[in-house]
């Protein structure tokens, strides 16, 4: 099942106005259901555009995009996703907890319900005994957690996610991506994550999607075959293979792998 | 991972923080006397510490009586001016075009000297009610608090209002769940700033006529007749009357940003 198809997507902001920028240009892409797809490209290749788009925060210039089998507009309306942002962007006036609870307070569930559920996401995020805690107390990277367990509060089916762990040390960042590869496969979420770390985003996706600046477009989409994460992948030859790869397509050149017109 | 958990402490009330104030004064207070003594100083240029002390014991319930009625007209000309002032800002967070009318003439108020309206303000009140002197106060306090609130209520993270419109809530929820605890604390900050200014212009406008026996004409009278240890008494009672003020504000900012880094002690 496709959980999101995007189709002759353009974008352009402050069209015919002279700071005019074409963000986007032709995208396609469908991304199926339960599948980890990473976008990268340099800066400027629109590709949080793409994820926002998705996200029906903006729309587009031209093209469709449906998430779920209905318009994006109708997906953000039923809260078909969550999503996660570079910063946390956690209310410092709500407890750990309370920020988890905030979609579902939106959505009308009851206290008990919303206790429950956010006591659920915090053991998954393994923060279990930080729920009264403000979230200045808890440091970067135990906030990008919780920002997570937002995201997964009202049980989405997709996950769209915008470097969320672009600010994050080398340990923690490694750490997070365990967690979050063990979360998604655990739930079967499809995740779409926007990151310029190409060993991260080989690491996460079952498939990475390479863009080009100015216009964005895409040029490349690689598979990556790595079967199940362990601690080990990371230094599996197989790992390094895809990185060489990615980082070829992002040089612009086209060598062995596969270059998707996306029929 | 490290768990870099800040523990909160709070700010308490120690013996570090009162007694040094409190030493400063009283030190300061005898260099005063002392310097008084010394020099030499005429009683109406500067009178000594025990004399102010001794005129306002003389004359407590002149000065008790009037601190009640400038208080008076500077805590409801308060109340009344902030009220005004948080409910143009919220308009104007809400509605754009609300904003495009209210700040230009918010900006208009702020330049226009208190003193040039008090004269004026007392021809449209009158002399006899509190009204003139009110409105005096009301139209320093607003504007402070409306620019602080405005803005607390503009600038919002652009995450929290990606993350409410990926929620698909509308505007009004928007205000309450992220504009306005946002604005909490720069509308704290600027109250302070309004309850000073409150009771200085409360005194200020005291100047130009209206009732008798409120601080701000004990001290015009008494300079009149001489009587310099009054007026200092009377300013005396003004100050006391402006950091009450104060502390009344900073308590009620305690209680209500309670989840604040600045009143949990951190940072």
């Amino acid at each position: 099942m496709t959980a999101i198809a995007i189709a002759g997507v353009d974008m352009v902001f402050n069209a015919g106005r002279p700071n005019e920028v074409r963000a986007l240009q032709a995208i396609d892409l469908d991304v199926e259901a339960g599948q980890f797809v990473s976008l990268i490209g340099p800066s400027g290749c629109g590709k949080s555009t793409l994820l926002r788009l998705i996200a029906d925060l903006i729309e587009p210039t031209a093209g469709t995009v449906m998430v779920n089998g209905k318009s994006a507009h109708r997906a953000r309306l039923d809260q078909d996703y969550g999503m996660a942002f570079q910063s946390a962007g956690l209310f410092e006036w709500r407890s750990v907890a309370g920020n988890i609870e905030l979609p579902l307070e939106l959505r009308g569930w009851d206290k008990r319900k919303r206790r429950e559920r956010s006591r659920e996401l915090l053991e998954l995020v393994r923060l279990g005994e930080f729920a009264d805690h403000r979230p200045w107390e808890l440091s970067g990277g135990m906030q990008q957690r919780v920002a997570i367990a937002r995201a997964l509060a009202v049980h989405p089916a997709i996950l769209l996610m915008d470097e969320p762990f672009g600010a994050l040390d080398e340990m923690t960042r490694e750490h997070m991506q365990d967690e979050l590869v063990r979360i998604s496969a655990e739930m079967g979420t499809t995740v779409v994550f926007v990151t310029h770390s190409i060993p991260e985003a080989v690491f996460l996706a079952h498939r990475v999607v390479v863009m080009s600046a100015r216009p964005g477009r895409l040029t490349h989409v690689i598979d990556v075959p790595l079967g199940a994460r362990t601690l080990d992948t990371r230094e599996d030859a197989a790992f390094f293979g895809c990185i060489t790869e990615v980082r070829e397509a992002l040089r612009g050149r086209t060598p062995s792998m596969q270059v998707v017109e996306e029929a | 991972m490290t768990a870099a958990v800040v523990t909160p402490t709070k700010r308490r009330l120690g013996l570090g923080v009162i007694v040094p104030p409190i030493v400063v004064g009283v030190v300061a207070l005898l260099g005063w006397e002392l310097a008084v003594n010394v020099f030499d100083i005429q009683k109406f240029l500067l009178p000594k510490p025990s004399a102010i002390w001794q005129a306002l014991a003389d004359d407590w319930s002149v000065i008790w009586d009037g601190a009640q009625k400038t208080g008076w007209v500077a805590i409801s000309g308060l109340i009344v001016g902030v009220f005004i002032a948080v409910a143009l800002a919220l308009a104007c967070a809400r509605f754009r075009w609300v904003a495009g009318a209210a700040t230009p003439l918010a900006a208009a108020l702020a330049a226009t000297p208190i003193v040039a309206l008090a004269p004026i303000y007392f021809k449209w009140f009158g002399q006899v009610e509190p009204t003139a002197k009110q409105a005096v106060v009301v139209t320093v306090v607003v504007f402070p608090v409306f620019v602080a609130t405005s803005r607390g209520l503009l600038e919002v993270d652009p995450i929290h209002l990606e993350l409410m419109r990926s929620y698909a809530v509308g505007e009004w929820r928007v205000l309450r769940e992220v504009r306005v605890p946002n604005a909490l604390p720069f509308f704290f900050t600027s109250l302070k700033v309004a309850a000073s200014l409150a009771v200085i212009a409360a005194i200020v406008s005291e100047y130009f006529g209206g009732e008798q026996g409120t601080l701000g004409t004990i001290i015009t009278q008494s300079a009149g007749l001489s009587r310099y240890d009054r007026a200092w008494a009377a300013v005396f009672a003004a100050c006391v009357l402006g950091m009450a003020l104060y502390l009344l504000v900073n308590l009620m900012e305690r209680l209500a940003l309670s989840w604040h880094p600045s009143v949990r002690g951190a940072r």
